[in-house]
């Protein structure tokens, strides 16, 4: 009797493990697959020198690394790549909350002013940059002629490293503000019309009310674009392969870009390894800094 | 008799022609407590929110402590004001809620500490200074509202169904706490309700609009035993006005309506023989429901516990001292609460309330 029992205990616990497991599995799988295993692969492979037929890859160590930070290209490309993260995420972001602000008050058109914005966002970025080609063009693109009009010389606005990378920013600015203007559109809306009637009624003004209530109450919004902003700023390169390419003189070269160079066209995989561990090092440790310093000030609901 | 501290005349404000406030006018003196009460879309809360400046009207005028306040912004009419929501920001906790406004007047810090305090002594948030209102009940929420409101002093207060939100016990407590503010602060009140019997407990002048327009204005007793007409009598009051085919009692065309306290049984000599539908034990009384084609609302309250057979007959006597008579047509519509036709059918003129407090 006693055993049967302790028997049966026994089966149950089984039964519930399995269950657990099959739950997880999916998940699991599907992260293992496609995060874990990458990730771990490629910080492995960072370790390990450029095999070739004759002289197989060998254990290294932190070599690459240090080879990276020798690198001037590396440098170039990384400090290029703050100033674009530094210009495009606040950018975006205010020319996002002004046009969510706007497009939530009381105007004519409304629907059509949020299609608008909203519409360099439902491009893909491909199609985006093409155009964009086709505005920054010396002699007959859009600005040229527009530019031509006020008797302004033409400017090749891609192909000088003083405004290639602003030229990059722009677009990505176009692009990506009024798909963080959604975010706070929605955000507005779930703030009641109740609170800036009291607001009104205790004398204060739209700025104080903006200030005061509106733009704390967005706080979460805030954070969540700031951080898929940055994560953009790195990941989204669409656009340098039909503008600029990276030149001219790598002035307009971002890291991911940079990666992508080094895997696929100069065929020295430990060296793109390292510098994506080092990436995602630096974005997992800015993801972790907003939510750790912003979350503690912010207010949810 | 001094001027009335609030003036409305003639204030109309309509979408489209419809819904909204039309032609309404009321006079409030320091110090009183006018509860607008009506059904939902009768057009109270537009009243509030003209007030409150909130609206604009598009026509007639407003007047505060004999400042035309029309077309002033809110912050410029001197006045507080409870949402039915409480309205109060979330982000903030109960401290900077209810100073907000102070502290964007930029009033110095000092004289905001001592207001606060009294305003928290007043209300009994004492120690919930810090709470954010997520963390508050809605008992405590609404009295953060309240604090708020009277935290700057101001002579008139508006209210928006502040007790709608609160469950029926705490509404009883929290309506002898508002009461007791008014009269300490004497503060001036108009407090929107759609709950008659919050209106009858509050307020000393209540106003009763229906389709935007004041149906009648006058004391808790007056609408309750002389109702203008019987959309009031059948409104105010719990249960309400039985109301009666005049004919039925023998009188000229039109209704009569009546009290059912003041409704006897007479057997003997009865003005009206109904049969009775069922009775019900109330604990102390006994109501009485009937049937008959030509009443609306026809009970009887006896003392007791008594029990009668449904489906038999009783007659009953309506004295005449407590009869309110109205005219035939007063009434488009028997249920009172469709909607009377917006067109120029308009009810006959014995029926305009004008208004004058003094």
């Amino acid at each position: 009797m006693a055993v049967s029992t302790t028997d049966q205990r026994h089966t149950e616990r089984r039964r519930r493990t399995i269950h657990g497991w099959l739950l997880l599995s999916p998940a699991l799988i599907m992260l293992t697959t496609f995060a874990f295993y990458p990730s771990i692969a490629t910080l492995w492979a960072s370790l390990w020198s450029r095999g070739t037929r004759r002289n197989p890859a060998e254990f290294v160590g932190a070599e690459n690394y240090t080879r990276l930070f020798d690198d001037p290209t590396f440098r170039e490309v990384a400090v290029n790549n703050l100033f674009y993260a530094g210009v495009t995420i606040p950018i975006s972001i205010i020319l996002a909350l002004t046009m969510a602000l706007w497009a939530n008050s009381k105007i004519p058109a409304r629907a059509f002013v949020r299609t608008a914005y909203f519409t360099p966002t439902v491009l893909p970025m491909i199609a985006a940059a093409n155009l964009w080609l086709f505005f920054y063009t010396p002699g007959f693109g859009v600005l040229d002629q527009i530019g031509a009009l006020f008797g302004a010389p033409s400017v090749n606005w891609l192909g000088q490293p003083e405004t290639a990378l602003w030229a990059l920013c722009v677009v990505t600015i176009w692009k990506e503000s009024g798909f963080y203007m959604i975010f706070y559109l929605a955000a507005l809306q779930t703030i009641p019309e109740d609170l800036r009637e009291a607001a009104r009624i205790e004398g204060a003004s739209r700025w104080t009310y903006l200030r005061r209530i509106v733009l704390p109450l967005l706080m979460p919004t805030t954070i969540f674009v700031l951080v898929n902003a940055l994560i953009n700023s790195v990941k989204l390169i669409d656009h340098l392969f039909i503008l600029t390419k990276g030149g001219p003189s790598d002035s307009s070269k971002l890291i991911l870009y940079y990666v992508w160079e080094n895997a696929f066209a100069f065929f020295d995989t430990p060296a793109a390894a390292a510098m994506t561990v080092l990436m995602l090092i630096i974005l997992g440790a800015g993801a972790a800094l907003q939510f750790l310093v912003l979350d503690r000030r912010t207010h949810y609901r | 008799m001094a001027d009335p501290f609030l003036r409305i005349d003639n204030v109309t404000r309509q979408w489209d022609g419809a819904g909204g406030v039309s032609d309404v006018s009321l006079s409030v003196p320091q110090g009183g407590f006018v509860a607008v009460l009506g059904p939902s879309g009768c057009g109270k809360s537009t009243l509030l929110r003209l007030l409150a400046g909130l609206e604009t009207p598009e026509s007639g005028r407003i007047e505060i402590d004999g400042r035309d306040v029309t077309h002033l912004a809110p912050a410029e009419r001197n006045l507080s004001m409870v949402f039915q929501s409480y309205a109060l920001f979330p982000h903030l906790d109960v401290a900077e809620n209810i100073l907000f406004g102070m502290k964007v007047r930029r009033v110095s810090r000092a004289e905001r500490n001592a207001s606060l305090a009294r305003a928290l002594e007043m209300t009994g948030l004492q120690g919930l200074e810090r709470r954010k209102p997520g963390a508050l009940s809605g008992g405590q929420r609404q009295r953060v509202a309240l604090a708020r409101a009277v935290v700057s002093e101001r002579p008139l207060c508006l209210m928006d169904e502040p007790l709608s939100n609160l469950d029926a016990r705490l509404r009883h407590s929290v309506r002898r706490d508002i009461k007791a503010l008014q009269t300490r602060l004497g503060l001036t009140v108009v407090y929107v309700t759609h709950d008659q019997s919050e209106a009858m407990s509050l307020a000393d002048t209540i106003v009763l609009m229906r389709d935007g327009k004041a149906e009648q204005v006058g004391s808790p007793e007056d609408l309750y035993h002389h109702p203008a007409t019987p959309f009031v009598a059948r409104f105010v009051g719990e249960p309400p006005m039985a109301l009666i085919d005049a004919e039925a009692l023998g009188e000229a065309p039109g209704r009569i309506g009546i009290r059912i306290e003041a409704i006897e049984r007479d057997d003997a000599n009865p003005d009206l023989t109904a049969e009775i539908v069922e009775t019900e034990y109330l604990g102390g009384r006994t109501q009485v429901l009937f049937d008959l084609p030509s009443a609306e609302g026809l009970a009887l309250l006896l003392d007791g516990h008594v029990t009668l057979p449904p489906g038999s007959r009783i007659g009953l006597r309506l004295p005449h001292e407590h009869r309110v008579r109205f005219a035939a047509d007063a009434t488009p519509d028997r249920e009172g609460a469709k909607a009377a036709p917006r067109d120029g059918h308009k009810a006959p003129d014995t029926f305009t309330v004008t208004t004058s407090k003094d």
